[in-house]
């Protein structure tokens, strides 16, 4: 368990933190989640101890560790760009930090072997990092941070270097290996979805300042404010009131209470279709629907629709 | 194209006939003349009491100044690269001093300073310790010509490899010194061979300054740069040539060692 207290952190003029009091749970995975310049990674890295808060206090597994180097924190880091040691193999890579516990060395080999196993490495412990590819790296960072067996996991943007398709394969593979080594994990990321997919817990950051806390679904569902809303998925402003796009009703018939509106483009994205209308007084409201949903209604450029705002699914501000 | 082509061509000569007339044909006349009259007369002249006595000074001068170099160099790097601390910009400025100043100009401050009537110099003989005219004042006349070399090949290296697998490092529980030993070192280790190497040429080849301090005492404080100087004086040509071979045969030496030490490290 991971506890921050009150931390502020300041670089110059510029407040990268402003009082910041989090926990991160035993055995559960939290993600940092904010736009670039929130304070995510400067939160991480005051948890990792390589800055130092201007104040506040940092408590790992109840121990204060404010004040402890980060070579006493008992706890594993990944980068985003992998920090790997390019004048080593993988092997000598993964077993950094058991070589500096001074580790037997038929340990360690073991230990190894095991680790590029779990991490789906095997046959390339004589490789170095220039002959991998960044999946691959970023799977040996993983590896080496486990390898000391840390009380803490902190992943900063470990998948924000890699193309999109390598990144949801690793996150899928990345949740699956945090089944199956439970270990407590903080996780920045500034993208939403990949936050909604891992976190247990979700601490949405913005200027420094906490906006949101909790599980992912109540940060979709229950939004704190615009922001978290805005963050957390795609929106629509209805009569300046912002909802979720797949909230959105319409109807090709109209109804009490309802709007007139034209459709102005019809975008099919496989599964769903994304339909852009403009209201009356030229408002435009971007609509998702099902496949299903659009066969029945058969939207095209041009035709009029009738639209219904959800009630239900109004900010409480 | 044909324009282009020809441009190329005519430019690609231009500046190969310009490395070779500035460069290769004066080294090559060199070896040519030293090796005119057989090698017997090359060995011969490279084994007088004087020249070996010449070749023993430089390399002793040699591996004095260059691990000073070395260490001093890395560590300057490391302080412009990843310090912050007032004077930063001074020190920047200050280790390009041996360029800017000549090297005879170099020897003469020395003089200035160390001489019998320089600053020091009546505490000096009070003590009976002598730098003018002896090892000491060559080892840091060299010292000054061959200081830049390694900062100036290292920082660069540094700031590019970052310091991200240094915190790694840390975070893997390594102390700064384990991780200065197993991550930096092997990792500026190109840039450090480098700059050894042109420390290490500077320090057997320089002549300026050392000349102004030796006090040109044969068998004694005659590097091998002074004995060429004194054998040309007095018309030996044949010597000089053998002599100015023998350099850049230890030149070239160092450049072999250091490639072999670059490349072992990489693969361990």
């Amino acid at each position: 368990m991971i506890t921050v207290e009150n931390v502020t952190k300041r670089f110059g003029e510029f407040t990268a933190l402003d009082d910041i009091s989090i926990e991160a749970p035993d055995g559960k995975l939290t993600a940092l989640l904010g736009p670039s310049g929130s304070g995510k990674s400067t939160l991480l890295r005051v948890i990792a101890g390589l800055e130092v808060p201007d104040s506040g206090k940092i408590v790992v597994s109840g121990n204060d560790a404010t004040r402890l180097p980060p070579q006493k924190r008992g706890i594993g880091f990944v980068f985003q760009h992998y920090a790997a040691f390019k004048h080593m193999t993988l092997r000598d890579n993964v077993a950094f930090g058991l070589k500096i516990r001074k580790r037997p060395k038929a340990e360690i080999t073991a230990k190894v072997d095991e680790l590029l196993h779990l991490v789906g490495l095997d046959g390339f412990a004589d490789r170095y990092p220039n002959q991998l590819s960044g999946g691959q790296r970023q799977r040996m960072a993983l590896a080496r941070a486990l390898a000391v067996e840390p009380s803490v996991l902190l992943l900063d943007e470990p998948f924000g270097a890699l193309d999109a398709n390598v990144r949801s394969d690793l996150r899928a593979w990345l949740r699956r290996l945090h089944e199956q080594v439970p270990v407590t994990t903080v996780l920045v990321t500034h993208d939403q979805e990949e936050a909604m997919e891992l976190a247990d817990r979700i601490v949405l950051l913005r200027d420094g300042k906490i906006s949101q806390v909790g599980p992912p679904r109540e940060l979709y569902d229950n939004p704190a404010d615009d922001f978290v809303m805005g963050f957390l998925g795609p929106v629509s402003k209805v009569r300046g009131e912002l909802v979720r796009p797949h909230d959105v009703v319409l109807s090709d018939r109209p109804e009490d209470g309802w709007e007139e509106a034209m459709v102005q483009r019809v975008v099919h994205l496989g599964f769903e279709v994304r339909v852009e209308v403009v209201r009356h007084d030229g408002e435009e409201v971007s609509v998702q629907l099902t496949r299903a949903e659009a066969e029945a209604l058969e939207p095209e450029s041009g035709s009029i629709v009738w639209l219904r705002p959800p009630s239900s699914a109004k900010v409480s501000a | 194209m044909n324009v282009d082509r020809r441009w190329r061509i005519s430019l690609r000569v231009v500046a190969l006939g310009y490395l070779a007339v500035l460069l290769l044909v004066p080294v090559a006349l060199v070896f040519y003349r030293t090796f005119e009259k057989g090698i017997g007369a090359f060995f011969e002249s490279i084994t007088t009491p004087a020249a070996i006595s010449a070749l023993f000074l430089t390399l002793e001068v040699a591996l004095i100044t260059v691990p000073l170099n070395a260490v001093f160099g890395v560590l300057a790097a490391m302080a412009l690269v990843r310090g912050k601390f007032p004077g930063k910009r001074l020190l920047d400025a200050l280790i390009d001093l041996p360029f800017a100043i000549s090297p005879v100009v170099i020897g003469l401050s020395l003089l200035l300073l160390y001489g019998r009537t320089g600053w020091f110099g009546p505490w000096l003989t009070e003590h009976g310790i002598q730098i003018i005219f002896s090892l000491p004042g060559i080892v840091l006349a060299t010292i000054f010509v061959s200081m830049p070399f390694v900062v100036r090949e290292v920082a660069p290296v540094l700031k590019e490899v970052g310091d991200e697998q240094e915190q790694a490092a840390a975070t893997l529980g390594a102390s700064n010194w384990q991780s200065f030993w197993r991550v930096t070192l092997p990792s500026i280790r190109w840039g450090l061979a480098y700059g050894v190497v042109l420390s290490t040429a500077r320090a057997i080849g320089e002549f300026g300054a050392v000349s102004v301090v030796s006090g040109k005492i044969a068998g004694e404080t005659e590097t091998l740069t002074l004995l060429v100087e004194k054998r040309f004086q007095n018309f030996d040509l044949a010597g000089a040539y053998a002599a100015s071979a023998l350099l850049a045969v230890i030149a070239l030496a160092t450049l072999v060692f250091m490639s072999v030490f670059g490349s072992r490290r990489a693969e361990s």
